[in-house]
């Protein structure tokens, strides 16, 4: 239990994902079967636990110290898991402090009676951190910053294979993964995918650059729109229903109005969206699907999801996977066609003469779903179709993002490299307040899209000009004749009751510093918000 | 005799009546008498000071030549008589030099803690208690939920990381008096053999250390030479926590800021202050030795100086122990040198 309770607590403290990354890496490659594979599947999310109730913890510890220093303790502290963790009495001459293996195999076994009795001798044993790790598990909040997808991209670091492998693999084991962890060492053979219904790594596309269309012939490509929902892949396979993130997450549960309509056999990759009547809405919309464990009636009435389907990779029982684009995408509009589902629609393709063409499509998209997209994807004809983000046979090819310029508001210094320098900035715009007097409003967030050089500048500034802190934010300077102007880039914009201003930004990034131009000269939210996206 | 004829509390901190002088006054006074060398605690200006020799050179190297008339060194243990008050100084534990201050006349013993931990420090005595009539102590961390654990576990940590992130320069924050050096000696102890870094305020106190025969291994400074341009990947680098945060940590590669401190207990103070390595290591008692040596000094009547009073005044009076909060002002129990 210690080794886990140890990486918890390092990775609940470092904030970048390389550093989550070794530790991970570290702790798999050192800690045996089967405490490894636990504690792998605790943290990619696959083993939860809702064991004890914050009022059974508060009752064993004030069985065990004076109520009222409880109080003062946990007053202090502000979290019962922590408080608990630091407090609980140690208590001489206890068992000796268990594995995470064992914790883990008796709770998935014991009765809800017998789980209380051992959390308590499990507490008299730990320390502080082993109880901390032991509480946060058992209450079903081991919130340190790990998903899935970064478990298996240090399981991927850590056997040095490609993390395309792992997904593949990922669906068809069970924890405590010893089999997984055998080929990752070069003990056995890889083991086998062959599960109906499982995960297909997907084929990613690279972002293009100018140059590269000097290279690129215009006939070897087809275009259709990037559309601005989820990836995923829809699976029906004997009788396997499943649908998965684009990272191989099993995201099913919430969607169950897809499920139902996974009336095929075959494999579909395509982009979830909100569909009402065949057209696309806003990306607000489907956010209000996302990130859910599941969805009632209520809820998808109101945001009815769909799929569009852009490749096909199995076809009844036939890998389509070798051929190139341009047959999977005869084979997919015929699967499409058959289907017949309300909630499966084909993304059509847009025929063009030369890229100057493609260009203005791009710059000026037709009136309907076209409109809420993200840009347009190009895909060779004779692609196969090849799992990870191969160079050439795709590409991704924006829109070009909106731009706003912003005042500077409160600054926060960075981690890493940046740790030392102010580098996360709040930006605001002009607004009326209820005195009719201009006053800023915070409308989003950015800390990249500057120079090193820049930063510098930034930073000095912040530092020079600081009214007032809060913790590890920096109020700084910002009026009507005074304040550092930010030039804005970012790719779309939704209502959001959670922000104050009631917009919220996509990607925003700095793409300029204005210097030159005064705080007054900012735009008004009036300006941003005539850029909403609109289901149109 | 009352207590309070020996010892009370007044504006300026500990007063003592019957001798006339104060105990770690925090302006200056006629005659003081000093605990131990931390600024909250150590002032200029006093017109004589008494307190052990270690103590007075440190005072000398932060303060100045000047920075009393006169001094008197005390050796741990030895008497010495002021109007008819026997004082006599005894091993604290907290840092180099740290003393506890016991009064004695007529029969009454008080003994004032000053700053102090019970746990092994290699750069310090440990901690004596004394039997008394009424004990004056500390409680910076006296609420239940500060139990430090093992400093040979913490430094284990920061040792792993090390290992573990040989591209970065782990920069870790430690006072420069007294938790620094301890850590050096603490990093040595657990085989840590490289050369570790350290901001200049930590080199003049170091020198200091070494002057009493504390042996810190290969130090140097943690300042940039352009001609190499090494930027100590893969180094300890010892700096006080206030330049952490400033343009001076800037010279490092990728630093993974750690701080050693009993506040690192609590998640939320390393979350403010955006640590990604707390160690938690303090040069004070923590909950379990505050109330172990309440009950080892068995005194009539305990007062609590500065800290977190509330929680160990409730656990005085659970256990039918007279207490009472003194309440003094100046003392930093907050982000100080503790």
């Amino acid at each position: 239990m210690r080794a886990f309770a140890q990486l918890l607590d390092r990775l609940a403290f470092t904030p970048q994902r390389n550093g989550k990354l070794v530790l991970l890496r570290d702790y798999m490659r050192e800690q045996p079967d089967p405490e490894r594979g636990w504690a792998l599947a605790a943290l990619a999310g696959e083993l939860v636990f809702d064991a004890a109730k914050p009022a059974f913890i508060r009752k064993a510890v004030e069985a065990r110290m004076d109520a009222t220093l409880f109080a003062m303790s946990y007053d202090y502290v502000g979290d019962l898991a922590e408080t608990v963790a630091l407090v609980w009495p140690a208590k001489p001459g206890a068992n000796r402090e268990p594995e995470f293996a064992e914790v883990v195999e008796a709770l998935r076994s014991a009765s809800r009676s017998e789980v209380q009795r051992l959390l308590e001798s499990w507490l008299d044993a730990l320390d502080a951190d082993g109880r901390w790790a032991l509480l946060k598990l058992v209450t079903g909040g081991l919130r340190v910053g790990v998903s899935a997808r970064l478990a298996k991209q240090a399981l991927a670091e850590m056997g040095a294979v490609p993390v395309s492998e792992i997904e593949e693999v990922w669906h068809s084991l069970n924890p405590p993964y010893d089999d997984l962890f055998a080929w990752l060492e070069g003990r056995s053979e890889k083991p086998t995918a062959a599960a109906p219904g499982r995960f297909r790594p997907v084929m990613l596309a690279q972002a293009i650059d100018e140059s590269d269309f000097e290279t690129l012939d215009a006939a070897d490509y087809a275009a259709e729109w990037k559309w601005d929902g989820v990836r995923v892949q829809a699976v029906s396979e004997r009788g396997q229903r499943r649908l998965y993130s684009r990272t191989g997450d099993d995201i099913g549960r919430a969607f169950p109005d897809i499920l139902d309509f996974l009336d095929f056999d075959g494999v579909v990759d395509g982009e979830l969206l909100v569909l009402k009547e065949g057209k696309v809405q806003s990306f607000g919309d489907l956010q209000q699907r996302l990130n859910r464990k599941t969805a009632d009636a209520k809820l998808t009435a109101k945001f009815p999801a769909g799929i569009r389907a852009y490749d096909l990779l199995l076809d009844g029982e036939v890998d389509l996977r070798q051929l190139p684009f341009r047959e999977r995408r005869a084979r997919l509009e015929a699967f499409v066609a058959r289907a017949a589902s309300p909630r499966i629609d084909l993304s059509p393709l847009q025929p063009f003469a030369s890229w100057e063409d493609l260009r203005q499509l791009r710059a000026h998209p037709p009136h309907g779903d076209p409109k809420l997209a993200e840009g347009l994807m190009l895909k060779r004809w004779d692609s196969i179709y090849e799992a990870g983000r191969p160079k050439g046979p795709w590409f991704k090819w924006k829109r070009d993002p909106h731009l706003i310029d912003a005042v500077l508001m409160y600054a926060q210094r960075g981690h890493g490299k940046r740790s030392g320098y102010y580098s996360d900035y709040t930006f605001g715009v002009w607004r009326e307040d209820a005195n009719g007097d201009r006053a800023l409003t915070p409308v989003g967030k950015a800390y990249f899209g500057f120079t090193d050089e820049e930063l510098k500048r930034i930073d000095k500034f912040v530092r020079d000009n600081t009214v007032e802190r809060f913790g590890p934010v920096r109020v700084v300077r910002a009026n009507k004749d005074f304040g550092l102007v930010l030039e804005v880039a970012f790719e779309g914009l939704q209502r959001s009751a959670r922000h104050k201003s009631g917009v919220a930004m996509r990607f925003p990034r700095i793409s300029r510093l204005r210097w030159d131009k005064p705080a007054r000269e900012a735009d008004e939210l009036a300006t941003l918000e005539r850029m909403l996206d609109e289901p149109r | 005799m009352k207590p309070r004829d020996l010892l009370c509390p007044s504006s300026v901190g500990l007063y003592c009546p019957l001798g006339d002088f104060h105990v770690d006054p925090v302006r200056p006074v006629k005659r003081a008498v000093i605990t131990h060398g931390h600024s909250d605690h150590a002032r200029a200006g006093h017109g004589s000071v008494l307190a052990t020799a270690e103590t007075l050179a440190i005072m000398q190297a932060r303060l100045g030549d000047g920075f009393a008339a006169s001094t008197e060194a005390l050796r741990y243990g030895q008497n010495v008589n002021r109007s008819g008050v026997e004082v006599s100084l005894h091993p604290a534990g907290h840092i180099l030099g740290s003393a506890q201050v016991k009064l004695a006349a007529n029969g009454l013993t008080i003994v004032v803690s000053g700053d102090f931990k019970r746990r092994r420090d290699p750069t310090c005595p440990a901690f004596e208690p004394i039997r008394c009539e009424v004990f004056v102590t500390e409680a910076t961390f006296g609420i239940p939920v500060f139990n430090f654990p093992d400093d040979r576990e913490e430094v284990a940590h920061l040792v792993k990381s090390v290992a573990q992130f040989p591209q970065r320069t782990h920069l870790v924050g430690a006072y420069a008096l007294g938790k620094a050096q301890r850590l050096i000696r603490l990093l040595r102890e657990a085989g840590h053999d490289e050369t570790i870094y350290v901001h200049g305020a930590i080199e003049s106190m170091n020198a200091l250390y070494a002057r009493f025969s504390v042996e810190l291994g290969d130090i140097a400074p943690a300042t940039v030479d352009k001609s190499t341009r090494r930027d100590f990947a893969g180094a300890i680098v010892i700096a006080p926590p206030s330049s952490i945060d400033d343009r001076w940590s800037r010279r490092f590669a990728d630093p993974l800021p750690a701080f050693a401190s009993g506040w690192m207990r609590v998640r939320a103070r390393a979350r403010q202050r955006q640590v990604e390595l707390p160690l938690v290591i303090s040069d004070h008692a923590d909950w379990n030795e505050l109330t172990q040596t309440i009950r080892d000094v068995g005194a009539d009547e305990i007062w609590i100086t500065h800290g977190n009073e509330d929680a160990l005044l409730r656990w005085c009076e659970l256990g039918g122990q007279k207490a009472r909060e003194l309440s003094l002002v100046g003392y930093d129990e907050n982000e100080g040198e503790s």
